[in-house]
């Protein structure tokens, strides 16, 4: 399978606390890469650097290199509100935009697009559809979004992030703050999702890990313990420290 | 799709960024034309005389501020003592007696309310219900009016500070089989003591310069303010504008903006003073 | 034991209820105070033109107008800045966005008299030698169709547009540190959530931030239409104190607040009466400001409880 991404050497300061320790990561095209690890590892963090949204805090630096299709998406001459476009984020805790549903997907298409109104409500549309919630919204269409239940409000912001046609899904632990039926179907839609982009989660729940992920890696404390098929993570890890974290023994 | 130019979106951004430090810009730099004027005439008329000297009619040389400075302490601090109190008190109720939760919220809004009160209207009230009662203008109807000015500033700021004590420090005290009265008065605003110390500075620096109120109450006179409570009373806000607004002399302009100077030092140090508590409680937690 | 605890508690509730007790007397006291210009004009006291000490005529409309032009001019200019001040602070770095917001919250301790003298002193000569000779013989705005005649074209530095001025820098302060706090509100989450989708700044500002604070931002509006509202010594000194219907911007005139402050202590019989009248009005207007500005910071508030 082809490379989408590849981390070198990637070290991450919180001011002068030092949160990620030489990263070399490869993230794989049209695949479900899972991130796991104990609270405060880094994961997270390793995440963010993916779409540099941790530059809106100026206190926090990366270092190293974030190759995305062969480009190194540190540099400074980088565009970040194309690479935002191209890198889309879900969050643990469903963040609809204070605005309709329909505004709600057609806002990021607004702005880095120039559409017709047909063309606009077309592709609000298949975002939705993408998103497997065009049949329960498509009635509600100007209702706000806060109006929708939690599950249904993460899968706009799932809508709203493939809108925008991006090639990578970056997610931070996105069914953290929900229930589980609507866990389970977040799930599914990301088995869809991932023939057509490529998708990087955080998660602290390692069955959702083993179900969905193709690929896993192990954080610990800052560091890629260990990088592996999933299945091979799960049933026969190489390192200690990955066994005693998958059977539950710290984390 | 087509693709929009990012180009104009980051002008744009660029642009609004250059005008928010720009606004940033012209906000300071406009307090410190005012600071610095009111420093600049000012220092001009500090001498000690002028601390000395009490005020004198238009065009006697010589003149002070100091009936004006002691006035104005007796007037303020008048109000505090009025204030206090039941102000005091009232942020106890809101905050403590939750069986009055209806009424303390009607009440909690009419504080609200009257904080943003027009303080001439304070003034034409209190004119009406002290200075025509008695029959003369006074300090003490002076005092009168800012206490009313104060009471819901104490008031919510109190109840907001009561409210920062954790709960489990009153349940603890009412355990140990102390009344409830004990409770909130030993414990919760003993523990809250120097937060209501900050809503009794903060009510004051916010009195110590009105001087609407003053028009109709405590009014002026040329004379040491010993009749506090039957005499018109002088003051450094009605001074100010006697001084600026009614006079062709230089030498009362000279003298007003020397009495500017010290009405603002003295309202920016009790601010500052409040604002040094206020840090000092919060690392204390 | 047990009966000192209840006369505490009763005595605290006293102690509060003299707020509420307060606010009834001020709207009792100044109704009856005035029910001699009501009964003698009826409502039709609030349209008249006429302030007329000499023949017992008294009109509140120069008054109300003056009050109401002053207001808006003093808001036009002052919330573009405070919501881009704000905007400033919010991002700033932290040691400069404390000093800057330190610097603001003393701006907005500083008296309301000391505004009115620098007022007087600096900015009325400024207006009259460089800004309105600008605007006038310059800019020739009085010539501009329509719109000219509200401008105007005789001019000495003091007038509504003066007032308006001063009342803006009184009131920025005040405004830009209630926006500050409810921009700090916006959940990071939310923040991130549009910078995530490609947003510069200034989008996620417009666009996410307004939006979710507008309750907020309204409350902040009504908070600073309040004081500019009822703001006395300020005003007074550089509005001209003019009894008649401003014609334009550039002429003097007076507002409810300086009306009472120049006219009250002299004043008795009906014109005394019609004061206490405008100072009904000031204090309904007031009321309603603060109602509203209370329910929009209020609804805000229990948002952000929910948050939590």
């Amino acid at each position: 399978m082809a490379i989408k991404i590849q981390t070198k050497n990637l070290n991450f300061f919180y001011g002068t606390h030092q949160a990620l320790l030489n990263n070399d990561l490869t993230v794989e095209e049209n695949a479900i890469t899972a991130v796991i690890g104990p609270s405060g590892c880094g994961k997270s963090t390793h995440l963010r650097v993916y779409n540099r949204i941790f530059e809106l805090y100026r206190e926090q630096r990366a270092e190293g290199e974030v190759l995305l299709d062969g480009q190194n998406i540190l540099a400074a001459d980088v565009d970040v509100l194309e690479l935002r476009r191209r890198v889309g984020m879900i969050f643990q805790k469903p963040t609809p935009f204070p605005m309709s549903v329909f505004e709600n997907v057609a806002y990021p298409l607004r702005l880095h697009y120039k559409l017709s109104r047909g063309e606009l409500s077309d592709r609000v549309r298949e975002a939705l559809i993408g998103a497997s919630l065009w049949d329960e919204v498509k009635d509600k269409l100007k209702a706000s979004g806060l109006a929708l239940s939690g599950g249904q409000q993460q899968r706009l912001c799932i809508a709203r992030a493939i809108a925008v046609e991006p090639e990578v899904l970056l997610m931070d632990e996105p069914t953290s703050a929900i229930d589980p039926v609507a866990t389970l179907k977040i799930e599914e839609l990301m088995v869809t999702l991932k023939k057509q982009f490529t998708i990087v989660i955080v998660t602290h729940n390692m069955q959702q890990a083993a179900r969905i992920s193709d690929v896993t890696a192990f954080f610990y404390k800052g560091e890629i313990i260990e990088t592996g098929a999933t299945k091979q993570i799960f049933t026969n890890p190489r390192n200690r420290k990955t066994e005693e974290y998958i059977t539950g023994r710290f984390g | 799709m087509k693709k929009k130019t990012i180009f104009f979106r980051k002008s744009a951004d660029r642009l609004v960024r250059i005008a928010s430090g720009l606004a940033v810009a012209v906000a300071v730099a406009v307090m410190f034309w005012i600071i610095f004027t009111v420093f600049r005439h000012g220092s001009a008329a500090l001498k000690p005389s002028f601390f000395i000297n009490p005020s004198k009619p238009y065009g006697i040389p010589d003149g002070g501020i100091a009936n004006a400075l002691i006035g104005t302490v007796f007037i303020t601090f008048g109000a505090a003592v009025l204030a206090t109190p039941p102000a005091l008190l009232g942020g106890i109720c809101l905050s403590e007696y939750k069986e009055f939760r209806r009424f303390n919220a009607t009440l909690r809004f009419a504080a609200n309310v009257m904080m943003g009160m027009p303080s001439v209207i304070v003034g034409l009230f209190v004119y009406t219900s002290v200075v025509v009662p008695t029959g003369n203008f006074s300090g003490l109807a002076g005092s009168i009016a800012l206490a009313i000015i104060m009471f819901p500033v104490i008031m919510r700021t109190t109840e907001d500070m009561l409210g920062m004590v954790p709960y489990a420090l009153r349940e603890s005290a009412l355990a140990l089989g102390l009344t409830r009265t004990r409770t909130t008065v030993q414990i919760v605003c003993r523990s809250a003591r120097k937060g209501l110390l900050t809503g009794i500075l903060l009510a004051l620096s916010r009195v110590s310069g009105e001087t609407a109120p003053l028009l109709f109450t405590a009014l002026f006179a040329d004379r040491w303010p010993w009749g506090y409570f039957n005499q018109p009373t002088a003051n450094l806000p009605v001074l100010i504008t006697e001084y600026s607004t009614n006079s062709p002399f230089a030498e009362m302009h000279r003298a007003g903006w020397g009495a500017a100077l010290v009405v603002t030092v003295l309202v920016l140090a009790i601010n500052v003073a409040t604002r040094i508590i206020f840090r000092e409680k919060k690392h204390g937690h | 034991m047990f009966k000192s605890d209840s006369f505490f508690k009763w005595l605290c509730l006293a102690s509060a209820a003299l707020i509420g007790i307060l606010m009834l007397g001020f709207f009792i006291q100044l109704t009856v105070s005035s029910s001699e210009i009501w009964q003698t004009y009826g409502l039709g006291f609030l349209a008249s033109r006429d302030w007329d000490p000499v023949n017992d005529h008294y009109g509140a409309l120069p008054s109300i107008v003056g009050t109401l032009v002053t207001t808006t001019i003093s808001l036009i200019i002052a919330l573009p800045l405070a919501f881009s001040a704000a905007l400033y602070l919010v991002d700033a770095r932290p040691l400069i966005g404390e000093v800057l917001g330190h610097a603001i919250d003393l701006l907005a301790a500083i008296p309301s008299i000391i505004y009115g003298m620098w007022g007087l002193f600096v900015l009325a000569p400024l207006m009259q030698d460089y800004v309105e000779p600008f605007l006038v013989e310059t800019l020739k705005l009085s010539s501009l169709p329509v719109v000219g005649k509200y401008i105007g074209s005789d001019y000495n530095g003091f007038g509504l547009l003066t007032a308006g001025i001063i009342l803006s820098i009184m009131i920025l302060p005040y405004i830009c540190a209630i926006l500050r706090d409810v921009f700090l509100m916006t959940p990071p989450m939310l923040r991130e959530s549009a910078y995530g989708i490609g947003c510069t700044k200034w989008e996620t500002a417009k666009d996410i931030v307004l939006r979710y604070g507008i309750r907020g931002i309204l409350g902040a509006i009504f908070i600073g239409l309040g004081r500019a509202l009822g703001e006395t010594m300020a005003v007074l000194f550089v509005i001209g104190n003019i009894m008649d219907m401003p014609e334009n911007l550039l002429s003097g005139a007076t507002t409810i607040a300086s009306t009472l402050a120049n006219n009250f202590p002299e004043a008795d019989g009906l014109q005394r009466s019609a004061l206490f009248a405008l100072g009904l009005v000031l204090l309904t207007m007031s009321f309603g400001i603060q109602i509203l500005a209370q329910y929009y910071l209020h609804a805000t508030s229990a948002k952000r409880g929910e948050e939590r």
